[in-house]
């Protein structure tokens, strides 16, 4: 498939798409190098669900890159407590959706909140990835007493309940991003390796990798090379699942008063701050409740279709 | 399937084995950080020193490790800091409320899921199919502090149909359990209905589902008699793992409601650094949840013909 991604997307004939994930998934078939941003956003628009999730997606990414820009105010800064939505704000302007209640304007903690969860939950899941996927291509290609302890390592973390292991985990290390990032690693790699493993054990006995080992290529190329791109199929449709869960899990820790330090925006702390109030001011509790829920709402949505696009073929 | 048994149970013991050093490293490998989190901060070092002798803080890791873990082979947990009492008093009675509010919400989401499962497996791609389908994956996407902010917006705030927090200060009461049950099952049904519907899906298109159908019976019983029995092994796995799962959720719901669980025990110690009782309620989390593995892998064995009679 090589040749065609010179050709312009829309005329270029459709890439096979891999299988989704287990157990149908186990077939990933042989697909062409990343191809490029257009060629995926044509593959998106045959499912208007894939097209709604990465719609949600984008704008929050769009917002996340353009905070300083697009926040009316210091995120910090403190003005009118308990504003409500379209209250005049001291400095001229308005809170659009109101302040909270030490009066810092909601929008732009909301809007500034969307960069510390676009910015911990892919980097918490690329290292997740990135330890999963080593671990699961040495357990699948080695196999014998490699895979015997890794196997069980994963076993043994996959048996904790995984809010039970944050908890403890961020509880005796502190709360700080640089820890949640090592916390999402450690308990989400076993499942990552889990799920390169299988492929990897499918993959293994190709006639391509035959072929490489023939030709006298390291272990490090065969792994890398020849048989990750060709698993890459199901792993995109769980990287996209595992970033909700992430972004669910940074709220939650935030909600749970284990999150990323104050007094910097993270909306699962904005609701556990505020949820005492919201008798009599919702506001400060509903915008950021919305904004976790769509974004969530977008990487399932667009795994979702991913994966229904690949069922297609 | 004798040895079958005995692997799985060796394999149990071994994991909890595992993850009692696992937790007994994180939490008690430095003596000192244990001293202060007992004592509190504002004490000195030659206090500090006199409690880790009298505790025998001062002998090798291993020793320590092994007495530890005879205690709580015994339930003898160690005293909670918090709340100046011994674990297990604390203990036992949140985990029994906490069971209450697992059992109602399995009680619920499984029957749910299961049904909505089948009737998306049954004939896939048809427009029930893709309404639930999308359906469970928005209640899925919705993180359960968000929903029981939302759920307690309209029936508490603006219905007044329901109470806000679920303390249960009054004894029980059914009234302050249904918000708790409703997150959970708003966040935990979509993922067995998923699986069940995939199972169904896959079952459906079988020959012998073919059969049945070509054979004149009616669709109800090709369903009822023929598809449903294999298609909900499957699930039957998903939904003994569920309860691990539930351990996370009651953390988050427990401690929104107030309800006087375990989840919420487990973050309170957690929060206020009492390490006896964290190390106590992980062990049991952990214990919980291995043991519903086993029993999931052993259902799974003895459910499915193909694996009972090789």
């Amino acid at each position: 498939m090589s040749d065609t991604s010179a050709v312009h997307p829309d005329i270029a004939p459709r890439p096979p798409l891999p299988e989704p994930a287990a157990p149908r998934a186990l077939r990933a078939r042989l697909t062409g190098p990343l191809r490029p941003i257009g060629g995926a956003l044509a593959l998106l628009r045959e499912s208007t669900v894939a097209m709604i999730g990465a719609g949600l997606v984008g704008f929050w990414v769009v917002v996340a890159l353009l905070a300083p820009w697009l926040a009316p105010f210091d995120p910090n800064a403190q003005f009118v407590p308990f504003a409500p939505p379209g209250a005049p704000h001291p400095d001229g302007g308005t809170f659009l959706l109101g302040a909270d209640h030490l009066g810092r304007d909601i929008l732009s903690r909301v809007i500034w909140g969307s960069r510390a969860v676009l910015f911990y939950a892919p980097v918490a899941t690329g290292c997740a990835f990135a330890v999963g996927i080593v671990m699961g291509l040495l357990a699948g290609y080695k196999r014998g007493w490699v895979d015997d302890v890794l196997s069980r390592l994963s076993d043994i973390i996959l048996s904790f309940p995984i809010l039970v292991l944050y908890v403890v985990i961020i509880s005796t290390f502190g709360a700080s991003g640089i820890n949640i990032v090592l916390a999402v690693t450690f308990a989400s790699a076993p499942g990552i390796m889990r799920i390169v493993r299988g492929l990897v054990l499918d993959l293994r006995n190709r006639d391509y990798v035959a072929a490489a080992q023939t030709r006298g290529e390291s272990t490090a190329w065969i792994m890398f090379v020849e048989i990750l791109p060709n698993a890459r199929g199901p792993l995109i449709v769980d990287a996209c699942l595992r970033l909700g869960y992430t972004i669910i899990t940074i709220g939650v820790l935030g909600f749970l008063g284990l999150g990323l330090p104050p007094p910097d925006p993270d909306w699962g702390g904005m609701v556990n701050q505020t949820r005492s109030m919201a008798t009599f001011a919702p506001h400060m509790t509903i915008f950021p409740v919305i904004a976790i829920s769509s974004l969530v709402l977008g990487f399932n949505l667009l795994a979702d279709g991913i994966r229904e696009i690949s069922l297609k073929d | 399937m004798l040895v079958f048994l005995g692997k799985r149970l060796a394999f149990m013991a071994l994991t909890m084995l595992a993850v009692s050093i696992l937790l007994f490293l994180l939490l008690e490998v430095n003596g000192d950080a244990v001293a202060v989190k007992v004592l509190g901060p504002y004490t000195t070092d030659e206090q500090r020193a006199l409690w880790l002798v009298a505790n025998g803080y001062d002998r090798p890791l291993y020793v320590r490790y092994f007495e530890w873990l005879g205690n709580i082979l015994r339930g003898d947990f160690g005293q909670s800091i918090r709340f100046r009492v011994p674990v297990s008093e604390v203990l036992w009675p949140r985990l029994a409320n906490t069971a209450i509010l697992g059992a109602v919400t399995f009680g619920v989401m499984i029957p749910l899921a299961l049904v909505l499962g089948v009737l998306a497996g049954m004939r896939e791609g048809s427009r029930l199919d893709r309404s639930i389908s999308v359906g469970s994956i928005v209640t899925t996407s919705i993180p359960e502090f968000a929903s029981a902010v939302l759920l307690t917006f309209l029936f508490v705030f603006w219905l007044g149909w329901l109470p806000g927090t679920s303390a249960m200060n009054d004894g029980f009461a059914w009234r302050e359990l249904v918000l708790p049950v409703t997150v959970l099952v708003l966040y935990g049904f979509g993922y067995i209905a998923r699986m069940t519907r995939a199972s169904m899906a896959e079952v459906m298109q079988t020959p012998y589902i073919r059969t049945a159908v070509l054979k004149g019976l009616p669709y109800r019983q090709v369903i009822l008699r023929h598809a449903l029995r294999n298609a909900l092994i499957a699930p039957f796995t998903v939904i003994m793992l569920q309860i691990n799962w539930l351990l996370s959720g009651v953390i988050v719901v427990e401690f929104f409601f107030a309800y006087k669980g375990f989840g919420a025990l487990l973050l309170e110690a957690s929060l206020n650094q009492d390490i006896y009782l964290i190390q106590a309620c992980a062990m049991v989390a952990v214990f919980v949840a291995v043991t519903t593995q086993t029993i999931a892998d052993i259902g799974y064995t003895y459910l499915n013909p193909r694996i009972r009679f090789a």
